[in-house]
């Protein structure tokens, strides 16, 4: 089971706003996980359909891969990749992130669907990683 | 002394004001701070007009405080302070900065915010730290300002900021003059 994870927001115009690699990283992988989440953002369009929660579990595989998506109500994605299968902790995982997300909102500096560059939110970010997901 | 005016701040901030949403009020400061910025794009600027609005918030807000606490004059400058502290800064934000750092001629003190009801979610881009914005420089403005309609001409500024990384928020208050000459009549 391995332990890395690469965690994007996509903002509304499927821009990213945030990314992150958690865990052990590969190198071959970077380029290859936004492809991966990019390609996985049409599931999760039609995932939203069919489902109305935010929470939307597995959209998408690809090879080793799991996409798991977050949907908030303003419709920013919150993805997912990773290998092992978790759905509880990934679940807490994406609520807590949720919670940080609005937080950022919350700052009348920042400005929506712009790329979030706190330092504070990445360690944030990290602590969750590794409460949920290590 | 220091009792008396903690008790008629808090007894003021139950009874005599009207609440409103805190909510509300820190994210329209929020993007007011934030709109200044945009307009002038000079963060020094922005804390003049922080200041200057501060400054005409606060010579009627004296007023209105005087009516709601019906306080007497100060014996002196270091009562005035007291009463910024514990009055004023309570009956309007519900927070009580503590009164230190007294200068020897004690013309000058500094309140110590532990924490600023204006600040909550804010954080600061690192332009803004870089170019020295202080976020709330309104509450500089309006402590000017009611101490002018005082007869105290006085310059206010921050010392220290927790949005700009330092740990507890400053304001430091010098009384330049007093403003008028006459002695008031007194009750005896």
């Amino acid at each position: 089971m391995s332990s890395t994870y690469y965690f994007a927001i996509v903002g509304t115009n499927d821009s990213p706003l945030y990314e992150t690699e958690l865990g052990v990283q590969r190198d071959e992988s970077k380029y290859l996980n936004q492809f991966i989440v990019h390609a996985a953002l049409d599931l999760v369009d039609d995932a939203q359909f069919m489902s109305t929660a935010c929470y939307l579990k597995i959209v998408d595989r690809y090879n080793d891969w799991n996409v798991s998506a977050y949907v908030t109500p303003s419709n920013t994605r919150l993805m997912l990749l990773h290998e092992a299968k978790a759905d509880d902790a990934i679940r807490l995982f994406f609520t807590d992130c949720h919670e940080l997300y609005l937080k950022t909102l919350l700052n009348p500096f920042y400005e929506p669907n712009t790329p979030i560059q706190s330092q504070a939110f990445d360690t944030k970010v990290n602590v969750l990683a590794k409460k949920y997901l290590f | 002394m220091e009792k008396q005016y903690k008790s008629i701040g808090e007894e003021a901030w139950k009874n005599n004001t009207e609440k409103a949403s805190a909510e509300l009020f820190i994210f329209t400061y929020g993007s007011l701070v934030v709109q200044l910025a945009k307009d002038y794009e000079d963060y020094s600027a922005v804390n003049k007009q922080l200041d200057k609005m501060g400054y005409n918030i606060g010579v009627r807000l004296v007023d209105d405080m005087m009516a709601r606490t019906s306080l007497e004059r100060c014996s002196g400058f270091s009562a005035t302070a007291e009463v910024i502290a514990k009055v004023g800064f309570k009956l309007f934000l519900n927070v009580v900065p503590t009164v230190t750092n007294w200068s020897a001629d004690a013309k000058e003190f500094s309140l110590i915010l532990d924490d600023n009801p204006l600040n909550d979610f804010c954080e600061l881009p690192p332009k803004a730290v870089a170019d020295g914005l202080w976020y709330s420089n309104v509450l500089c403005g309006v402590i000017r300002g009611a101490l002018e309609m005082m007869q105290m001409q006085t310059e206010v500024a921050y010392v220290r900021d927790v949005l700009r990384g330092d740990d507890v928020s400053e304001i430091r208050v010098k009384l330049v003059r007093m403003l008028d000459e006459e002695v008031p009549a007194s009750d005896d």
